[in-house]
């Protein structure tokens, strides 16, 4: 079962959550693996201690133009559709804008002249690393100065799958634009993390239209109960969203959290917390309880 | 000389866009003839690249010169490379008419 836990606002906890699950599902003798999808900034390895397995670079697609050769006929630009060539036949000039192309290769079909090569470019490294000589956790990590994490989050996620454990945690980046899609849309369940707030509660409902509109599975974790008021609560009664789990807003856990410390190892009501969590997560994995 | 600036509307009482990529209406306009026309920004509305895709069709109508409220970083060097001059006007209180004015006296 691939569980991706996700929110539409940043810094509500998914990390949080998803290294506390990880080791819960550990602790409670569960095969699991957990694949850091946030290769804009990954820092679940803070929380993990496991040894470098295997590095692999991620390429991307990279169309080279030979300015010298184009007959400037459009054609690539026409078919481009991030407005990554920017073509001035008027002026014989042609020019692949890098930041905008999204390496798909369509420039390279359209161009009846054949004047544009591929390459590759390096944009990341997908890393796996192993606990107790047993492969679990995967990072996917993107080079500054990508403009996409897209790629590195499919790479992440595929080696993730490679290890088969029985459950997958995807920690996935935030916000609701494409690389949360990506990491959501590989998912049989999907955690959103939100806080008991009016600017959680916005984000969280655009999180809830991308998953419906992708007719995925999911429930809400609120983390810092006890902050903000009860809207989100109130939302979630409407909508009919099943609420997993609360985390108290606790000055304990955010002292030991900020320690790099897995909370739930040491406060015994913040693991029970998880503990429920994993026993829902193996209600939703049965088949015979899916929508 | 033809030049262009970022029009909210396609009327000369319009207020100068100060986006550029993403500006409603070109006003071109021609500093010999007196003659201008309004064309709207096939690229106001794309996802992506609005920035470059207005600079290929706004030099495609063979400007010089172009007044808008900014130019971000990714169109500055296309249109440097083109030899079109660029023209922040910070007041975006201006009518289009008013930048026309500026380019007669």
């Amino acid at each position: 079962m691939k569980v991706a836990v996700a929110s539409g606002k940043g810094g509500t906890g998914k990390t949080f959550v998803s290294t506390n699950l990880f080791h819960t599902f550990r602790s409670m003798g569960i095969s699991v693996s957990l694949a850091d999808c946030d290769a804009e900034v990954p820092n679940s390895l803070a929380f993990i201690n496991a040894m470098e397995h295997k590095k692999s670079d991620v390429t991307q697609y990279l169309p080279i133009i030979d300015a010298t050769k184009c007959k400037f006929c459009g054609k690539c630009a026409e078919y481009c559709t991030y407005n990554a060539i920017f073509i001035a036949p008027e002026m014989q000039k042609i020019r692949l804008l890098e930041d905008l192309c999204h390496g798909c290769g369509a420039c390279e079909v359209a161009c009846p002249n054949y004047v544009i090569k591929e390459s590759y470019k390096n944009i990341g490294k997908v890393t796996t690393y192993k606990i107790d000589g047993k492969k679990c956790f995967v990072e996917g990590r993107m080079l500054p100065g990508t403009s996409s994490p897209v790629p590195i989050i499919k790479q992440a996620i595929k080696s993730a799958e490679k290890i088969k454990a029985d459950y997958l945690i995807m920690d996935a980046p935030p916000g609701t634009s494409c690389p949360f899609i990506q990491t959501v849309a590989q998912a049989d369940f999907v955690i959103l993390v939100t806080e008991p707030t009016p600017f959680g509660l916005s984000d969280l409902r655009q999180a809830v239209d991308s998953l419906r509109t992708l007719n995925l599975l999911f429930g809400v974790v609120i983390n810092r109960a006890g902050v903000g008021d009860q809207a989100v609560y109130h939302y979630l009664q409407t909508e009919n969203i099943p609420l997993l789990a609360e985390i108290p807003f606790d000055k304990e856990i955010a002292r030991l959290y900020s320690k790099g410390t897995i909370v739930s190892e040491k406060m015994p009501e913040v693991k029970s917390v998880f503990e429920n969590i994993v026993n829902q997560l193996k209600y939703y994995g049965n088949s015979g309880n899916k929508r | 000389m033809k030049i262009a600036i970022t029009s909210t509307g396609n009327t000369m009482d319009s207020m100068i866009d100060a986006r550029f990529g993403r500006c409603a209406w070109f006003l071109i306009y021609d500093t010999e003839t007196k003659l201008h026309n309004f064309l709207k920004n096939p690229a106001a509305e794309a996802e992506e690249g609005a920035g470059p895709a207005a600079v290929k069709f706004v030099a495609a109508q063979g400007v010089q010169k172009i007044v808008s409220g900014e130019f971000g970083v990714k169109i500055r060097p296309l249109l440097e490379e083109l030899g079109v001059e660029m023209i922040a006007n910070k007041e975006s209180e201006k009518r289009v008419s008013e930048i026309i004015e500026m380019f007669n006296n």
